[in-house]
């Protein structure tokens, strides 16, 4: 067991991405894939803050770029409900293979 | 081993394996509580990394809003005790495959890459008073057009949302 630094928060942020990425790959309801979506962002925002802490701790443009990253991620999420809700409204399901009309 | 260190790989756990589970588990609902427990193990290696504003943002943002966000919306679509279907095993060995090797690439590049750390050796503090200093100020290096442009994409998501959602009225009576 080493001393962690930035090698062991990459591998934790390139774990949790995968794994994020797996999830959407294999997830066909779009609540699931959702949530995948959003693991996939806290990882970036986990890679932002750790390379601002270990590499260029003068200045606090990661955390920045973090806190932007939440805002919009916190719109996206809103939206992306809004329409899930609206298309279980009208297809009375969440499942990506029944929202196939734009396919023909 | 120190108490920091224990304290790290703990929190690296809980993130990790939650997360699997989050996208794992057959269960919506168990599968929303796993998520957020990745959500507040990100927000414990915040923490860990001394930066407490954000760690709060990351509280309340997410574990507070986000997750609340879709619980509510299982709880709007979902039938209660219906399990999520089984997806075909090919199409899980294929993503998991795929998913595998991009995530030994992406080490592999890591660990062959020494990074190299910025020349100064002062270290701003991330008290909120840095923050909110620099987040306002209009001058070189401050971030007050990317935050009026976030007010606006908030404001547009929070109209958007109401319109979309909205039931219309069918227009012959």
């Amino acid at each position: 067991m080493m001393e962690p630094g930035l090698y062991h928060i990459l591998f934790i942020s390139a774990g949790l991405f995968f794994i994020g990425v797996y999830g959407f790959l294999t997830r066909r309801n779009l609540i699931t894939m959702l949530m995948s979506i959003e693991l996939i962002l806290n990882s970036v925002n986990l890679n932002f803050i750790a390379f601002n802490k270990y590499l260029w701790p003068g200045k606090l443009d990661g955390l920045f770029f973090t806190i932007f990253i939440i805002a919009i991620a916190a719109a996206e999420a809103a939206v992306a409900i809004a329409i899930i809700i609206n298309l279980y409204r009208t297809h009375r399901s969440i499942d990506v293979e029944d929202a196939e009309q734009l396919k023909y | 081993m120190t108490g920091s260190t224990f304290i790290f790989y703990m929190l690296a756990a809980l993130t990790l394996v939650s997360g699997f589970l989050s996208v794992t588990s057959r269960q919506i609902f168990r599968a929303a509580i796993y998520l957020l427990f990745s959500l507040l193990g990100i927000a414990g290696l915040y923490f860990w990394m001394q930066y407490e504003f954000i760690a709060a943002v990351q509280i309340v943002v997410y574990v507070g809003g986000i997750t609340v966000l879709i619980i509510f919306s299982i709880f709007l679509t979902q039938q209660a005790g219906e399990l999520l279907a089984v997806q075909k095993a090919g199409r899980k060995l294929f993503a998991a495959l795929a998913s595998f090797c991009a995530f030994g690439i992406t080490m592999l590049q890591v660990y062959q890459h020494s990074f190299i750390n910025a020349a100064d050796n002062n270290v701003m503090e991330a008290s909120v008073t840095n923050i909110g200093t620099q987040m306002l100020s209009t001058t070189q290096g401050g971030y007050a057009l990317p935050f009026e442009l976030v007010s606006i994409l908030l404001l547009a998501a929070l109209i958007g949302c109401i319109v979309i959602a909205m039931r219309l009225k069918p227009v012959n009576q």
